[in-house]
């Protein structure tokens, strides 16, 4: 905050996207511009003996280049994503925290079950071996904030540091933080959120939620608001981003300024039973209200599309009560890649920017039977070219998490 | 002015504005080793009583380390119900035991609008005991990879996301504000803290339960500390095992328990004459950039993070008179911290007391940071300040006094409680009595 109580806008100046349909940022978004699905029969394990196979696995990758060496036997492949996901948006923004002041750069992430793969396998030297046998990296390896941990030593980020746990609204949680603490002094922030560590027993306990759609058809398994709806598909990767004080990127000339977060709210869904409202409409209203913003100026919405009919009936009543029925374009490109967990609210965020900078929306795909076509204009197979300033991202979380963030393009 | 968060909905009148909004403490819950409750807690912390014992929660003698601090928790004696015994893993029935005693303590149900009311937890290790037992039921003890989908809890997901455990205490006392999990591993309990102040600070919130909760006493966990040696092998001697700033510690005891508050907006805790435990004016978190499981020599960002936390309560450091330390008894750990307090505070930390309490009650890993506030809480209101138990040789390059043995009665108006751990984390919480701070 500033002497004068106006709360200064941090501006968004680099992006790293991991996504199973493209391990950087320009191959991301062109995938998805060309409506590439990165959704696909799990390779990593075998799924046979499970009622669900397919995810938005990301695909093996040479980490030689991209990681060092030493990183390998100590990090869980989701941690792996996070860096290089981390490297790149720091790489986009030019900036080098080692060469900042030391406590002037600091991480938060989102993160929803940590490294899982990692774990599975210690937990499978505890039983089959003992406890001789575990690793000496498992203390950390697997933990919530492994990711957070990780980057602030790669890059020297000797700032404020964190991991916020929301289930699937936890990614925009973590940049409403450190958007905190860059109006509390700190000028730059590594933040978003990277997930997903796909193995027998991380998809065992994904099973269990009983949200996970169960056909074998990576066309159909997974389409939002369409009347076949019947679960989600999750998947691998997320983003993140270099945000920082707008005057400490203009003092250092940051190449990028790709959006400001101008508005956030946060809300928990009513125990089941109460007769009270779900919360996400709630959380839209507040994340506008903080932006000032009303809603015939939000030029794109992206969808948390949960994939089960229940809660996307929930979502487009809740739009179309703020937009007015088919008020406002949605998309939900998580239909190319899955739900990731802690990643996806990052990841749209990241695709709202992209939305931005190029002037087009892009496109839901999959859905062939929308069920809401009288609540929602829902952007459906082609890229719709539009201007497009502000930008409206939802997501929610098992267990009754909502959260709404407003981007606007940075002027 | 309008601020992130104001909403109008229920008319709900929000006191203050966001530069004056206070944040103070009007209800403590505590399960802890040694007592459920709060006031157990407070008398073996001042009675310099030791909880750690040999571990009896499963058989551990293939261990390198074989002692902890366990809570002698009887879940339905607690109050829950055999339905909740059977689908919340540990971590989640320690948090609701201790979110209820917290919000019977404040008498704040009902006197909250759902909407100006959150949760925030903190854990470092979530639902590891469930993960660690069901892993062996559904791998047939490590034998097959590939997991069976036919065994294992139908409630394995709620095992998997930790957020799980802020969602049952939301419902518990009907939050429909901000909602999560602050993870940070050690220092989790103090950034959960800082945290949920920052939310109520901002206007996000009028309320929030918050606190920390760890029950990770389990084969995994002590089989990972044993393989880095962080947590001591002095199994012939458990009950004197913790030794802080001994010249003989050499490594923590594994904890576990549960600490939960009513944080609430100081104005709307006067409205409704709550007692007042304390105010949470300060907190800072820093990485030491260095690595996930080592300290750097100097102790440069945990002094910053104290510098840092000083500054946000606006104190001077000779207003703090009592430090709640880290104290984790790893020699490392002892060094570092009092190199920290040295350089963050002067010449004023060989003038104050400095203890820990994980001398008494074990590193509870994420939640031991909230129940060291609850502590600090409790010796600002009796003016006594807990001891650090088993303190008899101490470390000559700990020169502090770390007040060995014995508690000590000690006017306390405002506390540093500090907190270290893996990933990096440095943190300082301040707390004080209100009227010690003119804002």
């Amino acid at each position: 905050m500033t002497a004068t109580g106006v709360q200064t806008r941090p501006v968004i100046t680099g992006i790293g996207i991991v996504a199973p349909n493209g391990m950087s940022t320009d191959d991301y978004w062109s995938a998805v511009l060309r409506g590439d699905s990165g959704i696909r029969r799990i390779t990593r394990f075998d799924p046979s003996s499970y009622p669900a196979a397919i995810a938005g696995e990301i695909p093996e990758y040479d980490p030689a280049g991209l990681l060092p060496n030493r990183l390998l036997p100590q990090t869980d492949r989701m941690t792996r994503l996070a860096l290089i996901a981390a490297q790149e948006a720091l790489r986009d923004a030019d900036a080098d925290p080692a060469e900042m002041p030391p406590f002037a750069c600091g991480v938060v992430t989102s993160a929803s079950a940590g490294g899982f793969e990692f774990g599975q396998k210690e937990l499978q030297a505890l039983w089959s071996q003992g406890g001789k046998f575990v690793s000496a990296y498992q203390s950390f390896a697997w933990f919530y904030p492994v990711n957070t941990g990780q980057i602030s030593i790669r890059h020297g980020m000797r700032g404020p540091g964190s991991a916020i746990v929301a289930e699937g609204a936890g990614g925009l949680d973590a940049i409403a933080k450190a958007r905190r603490h860059l109006r509390a002094g700190t000028s730059l922030m590594v933040t978003g959120g990277v997930d997903g560590s796909l193995s027998p027993w991380s998809w065992l306990c994904i099973l269990r939620s009983g949200r996970i759609s169960t056909s074998s058809d990576p066309h159909s398994a997974f389409v939002p608001f369409d009347r076949r709806a019947r679960g989600a598909v999750v998947g691998e990767g997320g983003a993140l981003f270099v945000m920082e004080d707008p005057d400490r990127a203009a003092e250092r000339g940051a190449a990028h300024r790709y959006g400001e977060v101008l508005g956030y709210g946060t809300t928990f869904d009513p125990r089941p039973g109460t007769g009270r409202p779900p919360g996400l409409r709630r959380a839209v209203e507040l994340a506008l209200a903080e932006a000032r913003t009303e809603p015939s100026d939000i030029d794109v919405v992206f969808a948390d599309a949960a994939g089960s009919p229940e809660l996307d009936l929930v979502e487009a009543e809740t739009i179309a009560s703020v937009f007015g029925p088919r008020g406002v374009p949605v998309t939900a490109t998580k239909t190319l890649t899955g739900r990731l967990l802690a990643g996806g609210a990052p990841l749209d965020v990241a695709t709202a920017l992209l939305s931005m900078r190029d002037g087009v929306i892009p496109a839901t795909v999959h859905v062939d039977s929308p069920a809401y076509e009288d609540l929602l204009d829902l952007v459906r197979d082609v890229p719709r070219e539009q201007r497009v300033s502000t930008a409206l991202v939802l997501a929610r979380g098992e267990g009754g998490y909502n959260s709404a963030l407003v981007v606007r393009k940075a002027t | 002015m309008p601020w992130a968060g104001e909403t109008p909905a229920e008319g709900d009148k929000v006191e203050g504005t966001p530069e004056g909004r206070r944040v103070v403490i009007t209800g403590i819950g505590v399960v802890a080793p040694g007592g459920i409750g709060r006031k157990q807690y407070w008398e073996l912390l001042t009675a310099g009583r030791t909880a750690t014992r040999t571990i009896s929660l499963f058989d551990a003698s293939p261990f390198r380390s074989r002692v902890a601090a366990e809570c002698d928790f009887d879940p339905l004696a607690a109050g829950l119900s055999r339905r909740q015994i059977r689908q919340w893993d540990r971590t989640t029935q320690f948090a609701v035991v201790a979110g209820r005693e917290a919000l019977e303590d404040s008498g704040i149900l009902g006197q909250t609008a759902p909407y100006r009311t959150g949760v925030m937890m903190g854990t470092a290790c979530g639902s590891t005991m469930s993960l660690d037992s069901e892993y062996a039921l559904v791998s047939d003890e490590g034998k097959s990879w590939q997991v069976d989908e036919f065994h294992g809890s139908p409630y394995l997901y709620d095992y998997f996301v930790p957020s799980s455990m802020a969602a049952e205490l939301a419902w518990i006392v009907e939050a429909e504000g901000p909602v999560g999990v602050v993870s940070t591993g050690c220092t989790s309990g103090v950034d959960v803290l800082g945290h949920s102040a920052d939310l109520i600070r901002e206007g996000q919130a009028d309320v929030i339960l918050t606190g920390a909760s760890d029950a990770a006493i389990s084969p995994i966990t002590v089989a990972c500390f044993d393989a880095i040696k962080a947590t001591t092998a002095r199994n012939d001697a458990p009950e004197t095992a913790s030794r802080p700033f001994d010249r003989t510690r050499n490594g923590f005891v594994l904890g576990e328990g549960c600490a939960v508050f009513v944080l609430e907006e100081l104005e709307h805790a006067r409205l409704r004459d709550a007692h007042i435990y304390a105010e949470v004016s300060g907190h800072a978190s820093r990485c030491n950039a260095y690595s996930m499981t080592g300290l750097n020599d100097q102790g440069l960002e945990m002094a910053d993070a104290i510098t840092a936390a000083l500054d946000m309560a606006r104190f001077d450091p000779a207003v703090i008179d009592y430090v709640n330390a880290h104290g984790s008894a790893t020699k490392q750990n002892d060094r570092h911290e009092t190199d920290a307090l040295k350089r963050s505070l002067g010449s004023h930390a060989y003038d104050i007391p400095v203890s820990s309490i994980k001398s008494m009650i074990g590193h509870s890993l994420g939640a031991v940071g909230a129940l060291e506030t609850a502590a600090c809480a409790m010796a600002l209101e009796h003016a006594v300040v807990p001891p650090t138990a088993n303190l008899t040789e101490p470390d000559p390059d700990c020169d502090l006094d770390y007040v060995p043995l014995t508690a000590r009665e000690h006017k306390v108006d405002a506390i540093l409680s500090v907190a270290s751990g893996f990933g990096g984390f440095q943190s300082a919480l301040v707390l004080n009595k209100p009227e010690r701070r003119a804002v």
